[in-house]
Formats: structure tokens, sequence, C-alpha cells
């Protein structure tokens, strides 16, 4: 089907994107006068540059400034351009290609490059006014338009795309809420580390951010009021947004439509073998539409990749093949650097280099496998993106880079820096720790002169690095130069290999700088790994949640199993179930409900505990929720047999029915225990109260135990009966219940803000010492009333019932399995 | 089905799994764990500690690695192997994520289901 006038073979090109702008430039480099080329184009002008529809809508650019080829472009090169004519048939037969305008044009090659569609959630409201995506010209002169008017808009989806439209539209003067479903933003190119670092700087801007928000519905204006319009969006959690546009930015799909109807091979796109040819040898697919090595794709590089081998093959160079490499990604949101390229998951045979600059908000991570970097994601400082992602590409060896890699280009081969170098060049009177006002000479001078030796010794005689602690890194290096080889910095044992930080610092940096979740946390406290360790997590979880309680969001995945699921995991991975019995009393009514489920459920095992309270034993994980429904219908609790918390409290028959007895100890032990219950603690705490000193619940070997006498009670504590055996101490004398109750809680709330995660009472009174524990819990009253006042606060948030809530549904997904393959499914 | 070999079977999507947690998959030669990283990789191992059988989809999921919840091996989710001094290896099986969707290589599985 060679021209008649001139002998040119003929190529059409459906769709006129980026991706064949490219191939017909590298068409035309190859082969000036190989083709005569017809473009059918949807959209009703010439090629212009797609990534660059963001500053047009943020208002930083105008639409002639990013076009590509205009239209003398297609003059010179005797390029027919059919503008607004959409393609809606391709006779593979005769080889010809119509458009909806009846245009039809035959081909000797033809090429297929139609993009990508928005994907449109199918949430009720979808189709109303207001609603719109993003992908082309007419998309961004609509949101222009409405952004006129002012209001908010809602953007769904908090990707690339998302947050460009997002800044663009705040730009633009409309007050802007993005929603996410997924817990971080941009979580396909991001780590958690960095995407917390991202809705930051978002929200910084003014934007509003919400994870985890799942679309359920698009409210609509009253019909009555006109055609109806976008008026809110409402959320699966019942929150409702009040919106005046709703741009859907939730992803893509490969336009193939056109191609499956013409019989061409399709899956996720119109399959291409590495020429880029279709199932139909005369035939190309090229962009967002093909689908090439199993992979489809959203960004230009490998687009121009494939324009390139297309371009090859049709000037003649049957070797030409496509295979893709590593992408790299970057926001264009002026003022926000992030970049992320290549593979940045981890993994055993893979070592990471993290780089945290917590004062200027950087966040580096290199992935390393062997001797090449396969990924790196970067926030903050991006000026050396190019460098890591040309070493990923050609898979640089790095050994010899390894030192110093993380510092970028400019330090590359040099020799390793030596940290404490630059310490060492400060003059005598610079500002070491800024919140104190303490320079380098006082802290030098301190070393030698007192002979001080650990970071805790300059707090204690500087005050250096005892406020926020940012400076804690600098003291040491101080340390480090003054003393030489005698300092010995792993006095302070780190809390686990993600850290050099020791618990106490955890601790107290967490209030000092307000650190509110973990991701937050492991970035301004440089965490060395990007998501902590089964050590590390739990311990962190706690302290935020005995910091701020009723603000933290408990992270489930954070804890031990039996925490996460509130039942002991069993050798054979059933589980055990104990329900709180107040004190060890319990009633005909609570046994028979306990007899009845262990019937219903077929539990193999009953025992009485030696914590005064009932086990069942082998429980299917399945089963937990309807156990507890069960227990909860007969006023049955939770008894937190596994928790880092209140687990039991001990109790005689006293006074009621002991000839010996002095108080109520049944009584007391009873109130103890609904005052504390819920609340999480270092570690497990166990109280016993007993009703005269011979002492039938033991209770001078619990964490807090009561001796009830004739003038009142005597409050013990730091005992200790399992690993360890030690008798407790006497904390002191209380006259009445209620001042045992008070005393009790301002020293377990103590402890809770004191105490390294898993150091029981025992052990941390020994540590910070008896004679600091009893000013503070039973001398200074003020200290004590706040005390309990905290203990008391926190409880608001802890005193619901755990089994309740997941017998009501709450994690649901924990009880269930994933899928059953054992009962048969109808094929679909 | 639009996956191209037959004997993948799509189990549910990565939504169905917590970052950093798991679910199981029950077939009828046992327990899968599906396990999903912070970095939204997919792993699925025998639900089976090579120590004593403790069930790993109960561990405590970070970087590539479970903790298991009965005494604490380490357990690689991309080989099956016990890290460090410990030493045992469970059965990986092959998945796949596509569009979110999670594909579990079923050969391995002898269900009834491989169509
Ligand atoms: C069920 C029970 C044994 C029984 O059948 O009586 C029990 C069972 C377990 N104890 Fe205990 N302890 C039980 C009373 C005790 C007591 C006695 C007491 O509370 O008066 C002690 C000594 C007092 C103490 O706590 O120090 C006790 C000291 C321990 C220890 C050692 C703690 C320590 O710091 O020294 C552990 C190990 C640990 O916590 O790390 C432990 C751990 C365990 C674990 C959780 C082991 C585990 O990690 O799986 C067992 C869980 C079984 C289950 O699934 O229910 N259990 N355990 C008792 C439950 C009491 C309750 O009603 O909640
Ligand atoms: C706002 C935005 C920002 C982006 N930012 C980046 C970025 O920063 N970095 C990056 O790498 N990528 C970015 N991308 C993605 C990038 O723009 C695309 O990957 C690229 O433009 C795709 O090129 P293409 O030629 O495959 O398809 P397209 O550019 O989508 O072109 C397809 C064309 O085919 C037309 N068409 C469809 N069907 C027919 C038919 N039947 N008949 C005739 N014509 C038809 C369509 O109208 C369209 O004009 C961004 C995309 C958007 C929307
Ligand atoms: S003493 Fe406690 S931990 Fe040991 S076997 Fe008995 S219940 Fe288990
Ligand atoms: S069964 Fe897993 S560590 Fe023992």
């Amino acid at each position: 089907m060679h021209n008649e006038q001139n002998g040119k073979r003929k190529l059409v090109v459906i769709g006129n994107g980026m991706a064949p702008g490219r191939a017909l430039e590298r068409l035309f480099e190859a082969s000036p006068d190989g083709y005569d080329v017809t473009i059918f184009n949807a959209e009703p002008r010439v090629n212009y540059d797609r990534i660059m529809l963001s500053p047009i809508l943020s208002g930083e650019k105008k639409f002639e400034e990013i076009v590509i080829h205009g239209d003398g472009w297609y003059v010179d090169h005797g390029v027919t351009l059919y503008k607004g004519h959409k393609v809606t048939a391709i006779d593979r037969a005769a080889k010809t290609v119509t458009s909806e305008h009846g245009e039809t044009v035959g081909y000797d090659k033809l090429i297929i490059a139609t993009g990508s569609v928005p994907i449109v959630i199918p949430v009720p409201g979808h189709k109303l006014a207001g609603v719109l995506t993003y992908r082309d010209l007419d998309d961004v002169n609509a949101m222009l338009l409405a952004a006129k008017s002012g209001g908010r808009a809602v953007v769904i989806g908090g990707g690339l795309l998302g947050l460009e439209a997002a800044a663009g539209l705040k730009a633009q003067g409309m007050e802007v809420t993005v929603l996410h479903l997924m817990p971080t933003l941009m979580e396909r190119q991001l780590d958690p580390a960095a995407g917390y670092l991202l809705k930051c700087a978002v929200e910084t801007r003014g934007i509003d951010v919400i994870t985890k928000a799942n679309t359920h519905e698009i409210v609509g204006s009253d019909p009555a009021a006109g055609p109806p319009r976008v008026k809110a969006v409402r959320l699966d959690d019942g929150t409702i947004i009040p919106c005046d546009m709703v741009v859907m930015a939730v992803g893509i799909r490969p336009n193939m439509a056109l191609a499956k109807e013409a019989g061409l091979n399709v899956n996720r796109g119109i399959v291409v073998a590495d020429d880029m040819r279709t199932s139909d040898p005369d035939i190309f697919a090229l962009g967002e539409c093909a689908e090439a090595s199993g992979q489809v794709f959203g960004l230009v590089a490998p687009l121009y990749d494939m324009a390139n081998v297309v371009a090859q093959q049709l000037a003649g160079n049957s070797e030409a093949t496509f295979h893709p490499t590593a992408t790299a990604t970057k926001l264009k949101v002026t003022g926000i650097n992030l970049f992320s390229a290549g593979d940045f998951a981890d993994g055993p045979d893979r070592e990471e280099i993290v780089l945290r600059d917590a004062a200027r908000n950087v966040y580096k991570r290199l992935v390393i496998k062997g001797n090449t970097l396969v990924g790196v994601v970067m926030y903050g400082e991006t000026s050396d993106g190019a460098w890591f992602f040309d070493l990923i590409k050609r898979a640089t060896d790095i050994t010899d880079l390894r030192e110093t890699l993380i510092f970028g280009q400019d330090y590359a081969g040099g020799s390793p820096l030596d940290p404490t170098a630059a310490v060492a060049a400060l003059p005598d009177d610079a500002e070491i720790c800024g919140c104190n006002g303490i320079r380098k000479g006082q802290i030098v001078k301190a070393i030698v002169d007192k002979g001080l030796t650990s970071i805790d010794d300059v707090r204690a005689h500087t005050k250096a690095s005892a406020s926020c602690g940012t400076c804690s890194g600098l003291v040491e290096q101080l340390l480090q130069l003054a003393l030489g080889e005698a300092y010995n910095p792993a006095a302070v044992q780190p809390m686990c290999g993600c850290t050099d930080l020791g618990h106490d610092d955890v601790r107290r940096l967490i209030v000092a700088k307000g650190l509110k979740n973990i991701p937050e946390l492991m970035q301004q406290l440089e965490w060395k790994s990007s998501g902590g360790c089964a050590k590390c997590r739990p311990a962190l979880n706690y302290y935020m949640l005995a910091t701020w309680p009723g603000e933290y969001e408990d992270d489930g995945q954070s804890r031990f199993i039996n925490e996460r699921v509130h039942a002991n995991i069993q050798k054979d991975g059933t589980f055990s179930v104990v329900p709180r019995m107040w004190g060890g009393m319990t009633s005909a009514a609570e046994l028979r409900a306990i007899a009845d489920i262990v019937d219903k459920f077929k539990i193999p095992t009953v025992k009485v505990t030696g914590g005064q309270r009932i086990d069942m034993l082998g429980v299917s994980k399945e089963d937990l929720p309807a156990v507890w429904s069960d227990l909860n219908k007969a006023g049955l609790v939770s008894g937190a047999a596994y928790a880092k918390g209140l687990r039991t409290v001990k109790t005689c028959v006293g006074k009621e029915w002991c000839r010996f007895g002095t108080q109520d100890s049944t009584g007391l032990g009873v109130k103890l225990e609904k005052f504390l219950w819920g609340s999480w603690t270092p570690a497990k705490v166990k109280l016993a109260v007993s009703g005269c000193p011979r002492n039938c619940s033991e209770a001078t070997c619990k964490d807090v135990g009561v001796i009830c006498v004739d003038s009142g009670y005597e409050i013990h504590y730091a005992g200790a009966a399992g690993l360890d055996i030690k008798g407790t101490e006497v904390l002191c004398h209380a006259a009445s219940e209620d001042e045992t109750i008070e005393i009790t809680a301002a020293l377990i709330q103590l402890y809770r803000e004191q105490a390294r995660y898993l150091e029981r009472i025992y052990k941390w009174a020994k540590r910070v010492g008896a004679d600091s524990i009893k000013a503070q819990v039973v001398d200074d009253l003020d200290k004590r009333k706040a005390l309990v006042e905290r203990f008391v606060y926190s409880q608001k948030f802890a005193q619901i019932d755990p089994w309740a809530e997941r017998a009501q549904g709450k994690d649901a997904h924990e009880f269930s399995p994933i899928r059953d393959l054992r009962i048969p499914e109808a094929a679909e | 089905m639009t996956m191209m070999e037959k004997n993948w079977i799509e189990i549910g999507t990565l939504d169905d799994i917590p970052r950093q947690g798991a679910r199981v998959l029950k077939t009828r030669l046992g327990c899968v764990a599906v396990f999903r990283t912070a970095d939204d990789e997919v792993f699925a191992l025998d639900d089976k500690c090579p120590h004593k059988g403790g069930p790993l989809s109960q561990g405590i999921v970070h970087g590539m690695s479970v903790t298991c919840p009965l005494h604490n091996w380490v357990i690689s989710l991309e080989t099956g192997s016990a890290a460090g001094a410990d030493s045992g290896q469970v059965r990986t099986h092959r998945v796949r994520v596509e569009q979110r969707r999670i594909y579990i290589d079923a050969s391995a599985l002898h269900t009834s289901e491989v169509m």
C-alpha cells in the first residue's frame, strides 16, 4: 500500500501523546523519507508535555510553554494530524483505521498509542457535576474554571497526581483536603518514613490530609435547587467533608479497548514482544497502553525507551528491543523535594544505609544488594538523585564508594569522613547545646577538670544535652575527642540495633520533642533501620501510649500476638481465655456461664490459675470473638492475662469471714482492681491484699501488696516471685482505703512514666531508688495528686473492654483467614 | 481470570492484610501465612515455624522477616530460613501482586481448586 506518488510506506498513529511524539522524532532522524505519517488524536490539539499540566494548574506555566510539537512541526515533516478525531475501528484485514467522523485511512504499519484512562471509583455520586479527573488539558481547564468560585476541593488519592492536583488547587485559592486510602502518602514510591515527612510538608502548606480514608459516597445537592452537583464527600467512618469539587486521582488503566476489539492480544495492557510489536506484526503498541515484559508503565522514561525501539524497528533495525529498567519518581510541587528510584524494599540479602538529619528534615535511604545499589528514597535533599539513579541503572560496583556513598557524589571516593573532625574544628565559644546555652569550651573543660566519662556525667555537670537532647551526638563526639580510646559510648545500653539511644533517652526525647507517632520518632531520633524491629517497636508503642493518652493511636502490628488479639497463644497455636474475677470473687451465674461456654465451644481444658481465676485453654482463634461475646453477656470482661498491664489482684477472705481479719481485704482488692484495670504498664503488674500479717494472698511477693492491720493498711511494693524471688519493701502506712488506692495509683503512674519497657516494678525501683519514689508518691502531696490525675485521665481511654470491641467486629481480619481454600467456590 | 497461568489463584487484595501483618490462608494441606511488609511486598510461607511448629502468621513482621510468637526465632520471609544461630527452613510459596490483587501459585497447595 505504498503511496503512489512518492513511493513511501504509510504509517498511521492512533494517539498523539508523548510516547508517539518521541517515536516520530527518532524515526525522522533514522529514516527521513521512509514513511508518510498520519496521526489521529482524540484530544483536539498538538503534542504537549503532559507532565507539565501541574505547573499549568498552579499557574506557574502557560499552555504555549508546554507544547512539544507546534503545528509547524507537522507541516515540516509532512505529517497529517487529525485533531479531535477518535479512532473507532481498526480493520486488520483491510489494513485501515476509521475515525468517529468517518475518516478512513489505510496503513502499512500502525502504532497504537492510546495512553491510559483515569480510574473513577464507582461510589454513589461519581457522575455528579463537579466530579473531575486529572489527565489532560481539558481536565485542567475544568478545574481552573471551578476554582474561580473558591470553596473546598476534595482530592481522592494521595499519589503523585493527587498531590500535584492538591497543590495546584491550593495555589488557585481553594481549600483542599486529600483523602488517601493507605496509611502513608505515595506508598508505591516512598517508604513509610519518607511518606510521613511528605505528609508533614503537605500539611504545612495548609492542605488537609486524611489517610486510611475510604470514600463511601459523593453527596449531591438537593435536585429541587437546580441540577445536582457535588456538595460533600462522606467517608466509611461517617465523616462528612463539605466541598464544591471532587478530583479523582486514584490511578490509571491502560486504554486498550480499541486493540481488544481488533482482536489483538491484550492482558493488563496491549501485549507487545521485545520488539514492541503486538500479536499482529504490522501493529505496534507504544506508551502507557502497552504491556511489555509483563509490566505496564506510568512514567515517561520507559515510554521514551519504547519509542526508540519502535522508531528503530520501523527504520528497519530488527535487532532493537525494549527491556524495562528502574524508574525514578519526583513530585513536581514547588518546595517539596523527594526522589525515589529502583527497588527499595528491604530483605535479608540487602543492606540499607539510612541517613536522617532531623534538624533539616532530611531522610535518605539507600538499599544495597551485593556490590550494587538497587534502590534509593530521599526526602528533603535530593540533589544526588540523578547520580544515585545512574549507579542503579548501570549496576555500578560501589565497593569503593560505600563508606561515604550516602553523602552523595561530592564525597564519592574521598577519604572516609572522620565524624569528630568537624567538632574538633569548632572554636571554643561555639554553642553546642542551644537549649541551655552551653559552649564547647565549657564542656571540654568540665570533661577534663572533673574527669567525666559519660554523656550522663556531662549532663549532670553542665546541663549540655539535658533538655531536648538533639546535641547528644555532638556531646558524645566531644567526649570522644577529649578522652580518645578511653571513651566508651556503649555505657548506655541501646534499645536495640536500630538506634544508639537507650530507653531512658528515648522516653525523655518523646516528651521533650513532642514525638507523637512511631514514624515521626524514627525520623527525629535518626533510627538506623527504616521500620524498626521486633524489639523496639513494642517498646515504642508502649511509650507513645503512656505519654500521649487519648492522642496516640495504638499500633497493633507493633504488639506481640497476645496483646494484639487479647488472648494468650499456646504451643499448638490455639489460645487461652482468662476473664476477670474481681479480687478472685465469682458467682454461680458466672460459673454457669463459663460451663456453658466450655460445652458450646468444646473447650478442652479448664483450669484454676495461680492468680485466683479461671483459664479456658485450647480455644481456636476464629472462635475467640464468639466466646468473648458469650462471656460479655454474663458480665465477664477480659482479665488481661496477656497484657503488659494490670493482671490480677489476689485477695484473701478478710474481715468478712476470717477470724483473724482486720479489714475488708476482699472488698479493697476488688476496688483496687476496678480502679486499675485496663491500664498498660511497662511490664505486667500484679497486686494482692491480705487481711492480716499471716498474708494468705501472698501480698509480700507482689509488685504491690497491701497488708491490712488494725490501724489501717501497710502498702508494700517491689516484690518478685517469678524468675527472681524477693520480698517486698514497705512504702508507707495508709489510714483509709481511699488513701491506699490513691497511693497505689500514684505509684503505678510513676512506674508507667519512668520504667523501661519490660522492667518489672522491683527492677525499676532498684534503678531509680526507693527514696525518689517515696518522695513523689508519699511525701509530696502535690506530686502525688498530679500523678493520680494523670493516671485517671489515661484510664478514660484504657478502661474499654477489648473483648467487647472485638466481639462487635473490631480487627475482624485478625480472626478470619484471608481465604479458605477448603471450601470450594464457584468458578468465576 | 486475567492471570496468564492457570495455577495462580486469587486469594484477596493487598488491603486485606495490614502492613507489617499477616493473614492465614487455609488449604486442605494446612495453613499458609500470607505476609505484607511495610513496603507492600507480599510473601507466603507455610504457617509452621521450623523450630516447633509455631504459627508464624501470628508473629511480629519487621523488615523482610517475621519473629515467631512462640520462641522468637526470626524467619526470613523471602527464603523461609531461620536467621542467626538457629537453623531450619520452612517452605515458601510463590505469590504475585497485580493491581493490588494477591495471587498465589497453587501448584504446591494441591487443592481441588486448581483449574
Ligand atoms: C495461667 C498461669 C499459670 C496457672 O495456670 O496458674 C500463668 C501462665 C503463664 N505465665 Fe505466669 N501464670 C500464672 C501465674 C503466675 C504467677 C503467680 C501469680 O500471679 O501470683 C507468677 C509469679 C509472680 C510474678 O508474676 O512474678 C508468674 C510468673 C510468670 C513469669 C515470670 C515473671 C517475672 O518477671 O519473673 C512469666 C514470664 C514472663 O512474664 O516473661 C510468666 C508467663 C506466663 C505465660 C504467659 C507464659 C507465656 O509467655 O506464654 C503463661 C501463659 C499461659 C496462658 O496462656 O494462660 N509467668 N505467673 C497463671 C495466670 C495467672 C492469672 O490468672 O493471670
Ligand atoms: C498531571 C500529570 C502529571 C504527570 N507527571 C509525570 C511526571 O512527573 N513524570 C513522569 O514520568 N510522568 C508523569 N505523568 C505521566 C505521563 O504524562 C504519561 O506517562 C505519558 O504522558 C503517557 O504518554 P502516552 O503517549 O502513552 O499517552 P498519552 O499522553 O495519554 O496520550 C494518549 C493520547 O491518545 C489519545 N487517544 C486515546 N484513544 C484514542 C483513540 N481511540 N483515537 C485517537 N486518539 C486517542 C488521547 O486523547 C491522548 O491524547 C504525568 C501525567 C499526568 C496526567
Ligand atoms: S510455670 Fe508458667 S510459664 Fe512455666 S510452664 Fe507453667 S504456666 Fe508456663
Ligand atoms: S516454634 Fe517458632 S520459635 Fe519455637
